[in-house]
């Protein structure tokens, strides 16, 4: 019998505001502990919460990006539980009415081996405003955690997605799309490393074509998508064996471990959470206008879908293309900025998904890290244009620019690589060629079309390269005829 | 001087017939002399105090003093006070002290008035006969072998007892009103969302409103101008234009000052469980208001017996919650011995609350968890809802509603102490203001004997309708144009 | 719904409140009591009414995303409770508050 792996997300993405969702201290990954906690974010008796304006701006962005319904009116709720790092003993989060309804986001699955790349639709079942808590720091003092509660109280958007995907390859490419989407609007920064945007996996697996769901279990806390799939890879071979094995898996919170590459379980969530939701008395219904959301769209920026679709129109560029170059807002963003320093589309395309990307892919490096500027490699692509150095030269120089050497023309200037454009020294090289390589015009002329691509390569070679083989090859053939 | 009322004060201090640091000086000794036996105050602090009466005769010298400028008030613990001790009148709260200011203290500081010290309560204000302060109980200053009420009770017996010239209160469902009635105050809770809850320890944060407790109605409209306005750290603080609440005391006096004005008297206020003595003052109060030309009718709000059931369910579940904070961690107590993180929470928590406080959590926890919040939390919403709605109703034919604001005169402590259900019979006129949100206040009627001795004062209570504090207070005001209930002061060598 | 003292056990626990077994048993009585005044509600048909949550019926008001708040954590930390087991120091080091072991 052939097993099928459920998945579905929850990813937690911190906000990009300066201060907390319910109160005005500032927000600054890596500050010393507790020196970003006031009265609010540590509890003290008597405080109060106040929303913060633009988290609400962030969630409505979100809802608009994935075309989901925002709801006009939407309730904060407690969610009861005792943990050090949560100061009030409870979270504030929004439980029956979220801000934001049922959406979708549309991902790209690459090719894994034989099976060739698809696209597929992932249902958004919500997403909804909170807070996070703090952190538990370890070693600080023997036997005892210490608690930080800088990051209590930023502000999350928590995105939860229907069961939809059926392997780790699917989670991996939502949660890469998903972490796209929301740096592309502007609402979160994506740094995984620093745990502004956090994944929770539930995985079951159950029998092909069984329309039941089987027993989840809940992987906590994913930074990383080479340790989700890792993460989900195994947890769904641990599941598969266990049944196979006439075990049964019960539902728990599991951890990821890096080292081992296995998942186990949380010793400390092992009792039934009854967190006791109900409406926070402190927070009144959030509303939102239809003027709100028009507010909000207006300074929306253009969507990757629609971007894709306007640069086929303008540049004439591929499907292809237009999916990789759209595939993150910096690197549309490197393209129009190439494209508008001088460089022409298509080419900028090529360079920009090819060589670029490439570089940046060995390097691992995002497209803000590029070491050539958009404006950079745009002189570089006009200097193809005109003739000045070739496409092979033009590698050269890229990777030279790449290394930090200099701007192109300093490059081509100091490595000579310019292309001779001076029709008579080349017709000389041509000329000489000719005289010293009879016996090949001739096996041209006896109808060998080999001969004259042995003849070119001569003159490249006589040329060091310097000579523009188009050119080259017109002469050659100008003169073959004569 | 001591029995002056605040306008009386204000005026001697700014004709500079007294400094605010002698007016001062002589609560000071007064409370050396009185708390002892009375235990009103839980937290005194001579130096900041008298810092403030002379910051406040300097600004009077200056020329730029308030209304309240130098007049010496005492403090609900309740409210974070910076500097001060803030208990909260728990032991969970022995040791912390407030590192800032609750809106309503900033008020008062910034009108110049004087803090004489943090009056003691119910512990978390969680009862009716500040018997379950961690710091003691509170004697009625009209006879010390009874309660003062609750939870307010510091602050109650430290106006009665003439301790202080005025004080604050927090009312979540009777605490202003109950204690003002025992102890022949009058005290006003205001409609919910007037007073900002900023800094002041939240017990139910959809029913807690804080309000002034003093002599008279006159006194509680120029706490009130101070108290009330709009605060953008309490995101349930009203946006409103800030009020006069004295503007319609000073209106020409006639014979009939309240001719035209319909005070509704729901029979539910005077059913089954009202004391026979007290009916009796209560009735003898509105007759003087219909000397004064008011017209009375008979009403029905029908749901008041539903309004202690649902506030003991929404009370207690917005309290569990609103406690939770207290874990030790942080401030607050924490046990001296604890294997582990969840024992820390376990000792640290039996140990830092009392009795009452606990039950309390017990039950908000339990009406909160799974399987049981429609039966209880979202019922008593709903009902929530009908007892609002009675009120709506109820306004359409009255201007105002008045009953008695407690059953009975005050208990003798100890009384009720093992039987919650009985102490909390204590709110049944009080809490359905509450969980409309509207303003409630008492004022003293008279004095009833109590079986078992003294005569002890009644409250009338009146409601008014939501935002009608200014009426309410001029139509108290009328009542103490021609009574001195008001004026009565306990003997304390008696008592 | 009556309570029982397995009840009372499962609520003190979610609600952190140690109970002995004595303190259980009488918590219990009185807890029954309390809850015998809340099933009055039971009686009332509450079908179709929506619940009141709040006095007034008002919406969230926003907060403009400026820094209003300054570091005070020395401040906030005198108030720190003592760390027990043996200790009278303040719970707190480096900045940190102290509690036993996190184990997850």
């Amino acid at each position: 019998m052939e097993w099928e792996v459920v998945i579905g997300l929850e990813t937690h993405t911190q906000l990009q505001t300066n201060t907390k969702i319910f109160s005005g201290a500032p927000i600054k990954y890596g500050a010393e502990p507790n020196t970003q906690a006031c009265e609010v974010s540590i509890a003290l008796p008597g405080v109060l919460p106040v929303l913060n304006k633009q988290a609400v701006e962030c969630a409505i962005k979100f809802g608009l990006a994935i075309n989901a319904e925002i709801a006009p009116r939407s309730v904060f709720a407690r969610k009861n539980y005792f943990y050090p790092d949560l100061p009030k003993g409870y979270q504030i989060s929004q439980f029956e009415l979220p801000v934001v309804g049922k959406g979708a986001v549309s991902i790209q699955v690459p090719a894994q081996g034989k099976k060739p790349a698809y696209e597929k639709v992932i249902n958004i079942t919500r997403a909804h405003l909170e807070e996070d808590a703090g952190k538990s720091v370890h070693g600080a003092v023997e036997g005892m955690s210490g608690i930080d509660l800088n990051r209590a109280g930023t502000p999350l958007l928590e995105i939860v997605t229907e069961p939809d995907m059926r392997s780790a390859a699917e989670a991996v490419a939502y949660a890469k799309q998903l972490h796209e989407l929301v740096q592309w609007i502007g609402i979160c920064d994506g740094n995984m490393q620093e745990g502004s945007f956090r994944c929770d996996v539930n995985v079951s697996v159950r029998h092909k074509g069984s329309g039941k769901l089987g027993t989840r279990r809940e992987i906590k806390n994913l930074n990383s998508f080479k340790f989700m799939q890792q993460a989900i890879e195994y947890e769904t071979r641990w599941q598969i064996e266990t049944l196979e094995d006439g075990g049964s898996i019960h539902q728990a919170t599991v951890l990821f471990n890096p080292d081992t590459g296995e998942t186990r379980a949380m010793r400390s969530k092992e009792e039934a959470n009854d967190y006791r939701y109900f409406p926070d008395p402190d927070l009144l219904p959030l509303m939102i206008s239809a003027e709100d959301k028009a507010r909000v769209q207006a300074s929306m920026p253009e969507l990757p879908e629609a971007m894709k679709a306007r640069f086929e129109a303008e540049y004439g560029l591929s499907s292809y293309d237009t999916g990789a170059l759209t595939s993150s807002r910096g690197l549309a963003d490197y393209f129009v900025a190439t494209v508008k320093a001088g460089a022409e589309a298509k080419q900028a395309a090529n360079w920009v998904t090819g060589n670029v990307s490439a570089k940046l892919n060995a390097e691992d490096k995002s497209i803000s890290s590029s070491a050539v500027a958009a404006e950079a490699l745009a002189q570089l692509l006009k200097r193809i244009t005109d003739g000045t150095i070739s496409n092979n030269a033009a590698k050269e120089v890229f990777e030279a620019m790449w290394s930090g050497e200099g701007n192109a023309d300093a490059i081509i200037e100091a490595k000579g690589l310019k292309q001779m454009s001076d029709s008579g020294a080349v017709e000389t090289i041509i000329d000489e060629v000719l005289a010293a390589n009879a016996a090949m015009v001739e096996e041209y002329k006896a109808g060998k079309e080999k001969a004259f691509n042995a003849l070119v390569g001569q003159i490249m070679k006589a040329s060091k390269g310097k000579a523009n083989p188009a050119q080259v090859n017109d002469l050659l053939m100008k003169k073959l005829k004569a | 001087m001591i029995n002056s009322s605040l306008k009386q004060l204000a005026s001697m201090l700014q004709s500079k017939k007294i400094s605010s640091v002698e007016l001062t000086q002589s609560f000071l000794t007064r409370i050396t002399q009185y708390n002892p036996s009375i235990n009103a105050y839980i937290a005194l602090d001579e130096a900041k105090t008298l810092a403030q009466a002379k910051a406040a005769d300097a600004r009077i010298a200056a020329g730029n003093a308030t209304a309240l400028t130098g007049i010496p008030l005492a403090q609900k613990d309740i409210f974070c006070a910076q500097g001060w001790q803030t208990t909260c009148g728990s032991k969970m709260l022995a040791n912390f002290i407030a590192p800032y200011d609750a809106h309503v203290i900033t008020q008062f500081d910034q009108a110049g008035a004087v803090n004489l010290g943090k009056t003691n309560m119910d512990e978390f204000a969680m009862g009716s006969s500040n018997e379950t302060s961690y710091f003691g109980g509170v004697k009625n200053p009209w006879s010390f072998d009874h309660v003062p009420g609750g939870s307010s009770g510091g602050s109650a017996a430290a106006v009665a007892a003439r301790l202080c010239a005025a004080a604050t209160g927090t009312d979540t469902g009777g605490s202003i009103r109950q204690p003002a009635s025992l102890c022949g105050l009058t005290g006003l809770k205001p409609s919910y969302g007037v007073v900002s809850r900023y800094g002041m320890i939240a017990f139910a944060s959809s029913l807690d409103q804080a309000g002034p407790m003093a002599k008279s109605a006159e006194d509680c409209a120029m706490m009130m101008n101070v108290m009330a306005g709009f605060d953008e750290r309490d995101s349930t603080s009203l946006q409103r234009d800030k009020e006069d609440y004295s503007r319609e005391l000073n209106k020409p006096q006639t014979d009939q000052p309240l001719l035209g004005l319909k005070i509704g008297l729901p029979k539910e206020f005077f059913a089954e469980g009202l004391d026979a003595s007290v009916a009796q003052v209560i009735t003898a109060a509105i007759d003087v208001y219909k000397k004064l030309g008011a017209q009375i009718i008979d009403i029905s709000l029908p749901n008041t017996g539903l309004s202690i059931p649902v506030y003991y369910v929404l009370a207690p579940a917005e309290a569990s919650s609103n406690l939770s904070r207290y874990d030790g961690v942080r401030y607050g107590h924490r046990a001296s011995e604890y294997s582990d993180l969840n024992d820390m929470y376990n000792k640290s928590r039996a140990e830092g609350f009392g009795a009452e406080v606990k039950r309390r959590i017990l039950i908000g926890t339990y009406v909160l968890s799974a399987g049981y919040y429609d039966a209880y939390y979202l019922k008593a919403q709903q009902i929530r809802r009908l007892i609002a709605q009675d009120f709506i109703e109820a306004f359409k034919q009255c201007d105002v509603i008045m009953g008695p604001a407690a059953p009975s005169t005050a208990f003798k402590a100890g009384e009720k102490v093992d039987d919650p259900v009985a102490m909390y019979l204590q709110d049944i006129y009080t809490i359905s203001t509450n969980l409309a949100g509207l303003p409630g206040m008492s004022l003293p009627a008279g004095f009833a004997q109590a079986k078992d001795g003294p005569a002890l004062p009644v409250g009338l209570q009146i409601i008014g309708n939501y935002f009608d504090e200014a009426r309410m207070l001029n139509v108290a005001h009328q009542y103490q144009q021609v009574t001195d209930w008001h004026q009565q002061m306990p003997d304390l060598k008696r008592a | 719904m009556a309570l029982s003292i397995e009840d009372i056990k499962k609520i003190a626990h979610l609600a952190r409140i140690e109970v002995s077994e004595s303190e259980a048993t009488a918590t219990l009585s009185k807890l029954t009591g309390i809850l015998g005044l809340i099933e009055q509600m039971q009686a009332v048909d509450t079908t179709g009414i929506v619940p009141m949550s709040h006095a007034q019926e008002l919406h969230q008001r926003l907060r403009d995303d400026v820094v209003t708040k300054t570091n005070q954590r020395e401040a906030f930390q005198k108030n720190a409770p003592v760390l027990g087991n043996g200790s009278t120091q303040p719970a707190v080091a480096g900045g940190l508050y102290l509690v036993p072991k996190v184990i997850e």
